[in-house]
């Protein structure tokens, strides 16, 4: 290099900074001068439909927003991929994305295997989960990260008690559970029980069946000749659809009430009104809640095609909430931004008031929404009527019951 | 109320009439495997999707064309049964020389492609399709409340695999068919035209599995995953039934639905097991399968 150019290329980097005194100071504390958001979701399997591709937009449109609103002075980059369902794929995409591409946050991360393997590497690593998908408490007992880790959206404590109370006191007393045989669905099972039992009711069995089983129509039979006056449907996705589509052609919805325990605008548009009409369960968000849901909503519907469930309204909060966060502090640092996170109440077409508790739960209202009938819906993807907003301290495990190792030894 | 091991009796004739509908769908799909497999020597592994393509097909045709289940029952399992043929001609002919496995590897990758297609086009939710004005409702049979379209199910299965056996063993047709998987050449020396055969057999085995899918289609969620749902446990009814069988994948068809109906009241988590252990113990002492002879 002759001497010249290595004079002008030292004026350069000289003048660079000069260009932009804010920019210079945010320089140093933002590592790589970029901040990367990663989603992890599942792209192609049962649960593309409720985070994938939307959960993806949803983080776009966050950052879009963000950048338009607050102007920053640092450099925003968004990755995504596939982790098939599979934890190995998932933890392994994490690592490579924390070692060798600068990534600072991922989110969504929905099936609880997955996450929870995620949260270890996240936790190993020092960086940031922003859980918006997967359901399974453990993320905020056994296996809580409470300074890496938020459990963002739903977990199946709240899924459970909103209708296990709500159902329960209707003078439905008593349920019979179809439960998915994995860990999700007996977690979800487990914490209705208790919900249904607190509030006097009764439990009068439960079959399970394995993941995506072909036909429900065997399991649904059973549920029936049980007598109880709930079903209760401690599953997800494909598995959960095909049993309530089975449920009303056995004439099963006549005499029992079905509770879909974990089911979102995304399944009941795929079934129809006439299928769905007067199931309750508990719901994160709902796009016709307000004026601001319905404008996001909307804005996120005319790319999507599909109206947003809690996952994608979840993962754009949560993105928003972060970004927030480095703005405010300056920097990348887990450790600050995670501080400023949990300081910070969150209000968006998400969440009202929302806050990040010591052990990571973000606590927020949740919504119990009964279907309508169709002859009640106005308009598309007009679907619920919302009976109770169930408020965030009692939607969620109490810290008291919390099985958090690090926080209860503070 | 009278008992057999503790399950109500009436309850017991309910889930053995379900096992007799899963049943059903099992011995159409079976069968158009089994007819492939006995004249092409191909494993056809994009069965499941071509299914799946079937029921895709019934509810695209009420979605933008307004044509009704009746017609699609028929007019679905045609368009198969054309995408049958193409696959046959274009791809499936430069392999009968190879080993089975390439046949294999091919069509399995043919089905990754297909479902591919879909999930890309509509998501994984799958799309509502509601049962036809007359089949809905449903009988008392006093024991059950049996929906008329599962009944239906039985029938039109079990009508389809009755005349698929009597169009392969009982007609002159049939008798060529035979002739040409027994020995191709010497079929062609009578001037008999191997090759068009062969291919309209392709296309009439997948369009049986595009059949099974219009049948599903009210009956499940339409997605495209119902195929790879359902294959695995169609290839083992195959195997227990006999490779190439046709008789053998009907009844194996349907006793397997019945015994994995009683599973689901006896051992519900074992339901999704227990054809592949019947599967393990068929193969340890009949390798060629309850119905196949050895060759």
């Amino acid at each position: 290099m002759t001497k010249r150019k290595l004079l002008a290329l030292a004026i350069s980097a000289l003048l660079l900074p000069a260009a932009g005194s804010a920019m210079a100071q945010a320089k140093g504390k933002i590592s790589g001068d970029v901040v990367k958001v990663a989603v992890l979701t599942d792209m192609s399997g049962v649960y593309s439909d409720l985070g994938g591709k939307g959960s993806v937009l949803a983080a776009e449109m966050a950052i879009e927003d963000f950048k338009a609103q607050f102007k920053p002075k640092f450099k925003i980059e968004l990755v995504s991929a596939d982790h098939q369902n599979k934890a190995d794929v998932g933890s392994n995409k994490v690592r490579e994305w924390y070692d060798t591409q600068g990534v600072d946050m991922v989110t969504d991360v929905l099936n609880s295997g997955v996450a929870i393997a995620v949260a270890k590497v996240t936790t190993e690593k020092n960086k940031i989960m922003l859980n918006t998908g997967a359901a399974s408490t453990r993320l905020t007992n056994e296996d809580c990260a409470p300074n890496n880790v938020v459990h963002y959206v739903y977990d199946t404590y709240a899924l459970a008690n909103g209708p296990g109370k709500a159902v329960t006191k209707q003078g439905k007393d008593t349920w019979f559970f179809l439960t998915a045989d994995y860990a999700f669905g007996h977690s979800l099972e487990k914490d209705t029980m208790e919900a249904v039992k607190a509030n006097g009711g009764k439990v009068l069995g439960a079959v399970r069946h394995p993941l995506n089983a072909s036909d429900f129509s065997s399991f649904l039979l059973q549920a029936q000749a049980s007598k109880a006056k709930v079903i209760g449907l401690a599953n997800a996705g494909g598995d959960t659809i095909n049993s309530i589509k089975a449920a009303n052609e056995f004439g099963i919805t006549k005499g029992q009430t079905l509770v879909g325990l974990l089911t979102t605008v995304v399944d009941i548009h795929a079934l129809g009104l006439q299928t769905t009409q007067g199931m309750m369960f508990t719901e994160g968000f709902y796009w016709n809640l307000n004026k601001e849901t319905r404008e996001f909503s909307r804005r996120f519907f005319s790319k999507h095609k599909k109206m947003p469930n809690m996952l994608p309204a979840g993962t754009y909060s949560a993105v928003m909430h972060y970004l927030k966060a480095v703005q405010a502090t300056g920097t990348d640092d887990t450790a600050a931004v995670m501080k400023q996170m949990k300081a910070t109440p969150i209000n968006d077409p998400f969440a009202k008031g929302g806050r990040i508790r010591e052990d990571g739960r973000m606590i927020h209202d949740m919504y119990l929404v009964e279907v309508k009938k169709p002859a009640e819906s106005k308009e598309p993807w007009d679907y619920y009527h919302v009976k109770q907003v169930i408020p965030g301290d009692q939607a969620f495990q109490p810290m008291s019951a919390s099985r958090c190792a690090a926080v209860a030894k503070k | 109320m009278t008992e057999i091991f503790g399950v109500p009796i009436q309850a017991l004739f309910g889930q053995l009439m379900l096992g007799l509908v899963n049943g059903s769908f099992y011995a159409v799909l079976s069968l158009g495997l089994a007819v492939i497999f006995g004249m092409l020597n191909i494993i056809n592994f994009a069965h499941g999707a071509l299914y799946m393509t079937g029921a895709m097909l019934a509810w695209i045709g009420l979605e933008y064309l307004g044509i009704g289940y009746w017609w699609m029952l028929v007019l679905a399992p045609i368009c198969v049964g054309i995408i049958g043929i193409a696959i046959e001609r274009l791809m499936l002919q430069w392999l009968y020389k190879l080993d089975h496995l390439y046949g294999l590897l091919l069509t399995f990758g043919l089905a990754l492609m297909i479902e591919g297609l879909f999930r890309d086009l509509y998501g994984v939710a799958g799309q509502p399709y509601s049962i036809p004005e007359e089949l809905s409702g449903a009988f008392n049979l006093g024991f059950m409340f049996l929906p008329k379209y599962r009944a239906w199910v039985v029938v039109a299965s079990l009508s389809v695999c009755l005349a698929t056996w009597y169009l392969i063993e009982k007609t002159r047709l049939g008798a060529y068919l035979r002739a040409a998987t027994e020995n191709p050449k010497l079929t062609q020396a009578f001037g008999i035209n191997v090759p068009l055969m062969v291919m309209l057999t392709y296309g009439f085995g997948v369009g049986l599995a595009g059949f099974a899918g219009v049948l599903a289609a009210p009956a499940t969620q339409i997605g495209p995953l119902m195929g790879s749902n359902l294959i695995i446990i169609v290839f083992a009814v195959v195997v227990i039934g006999g490779m190439g069988s046709i008789l053998g994948s009907v009844v194996t068809g349907l006793g397997l639905g019945i015994i994995e109906g009683m599973t689901k009241v006896f051992w519900p988590e074992a339901s999704a097991t227990v054809v592949f252990m019947i599967m393990a113990v068929v193969l340890m002492i009949r390798p060629a399968g309850l119905f196949g002879r050895e060759k």
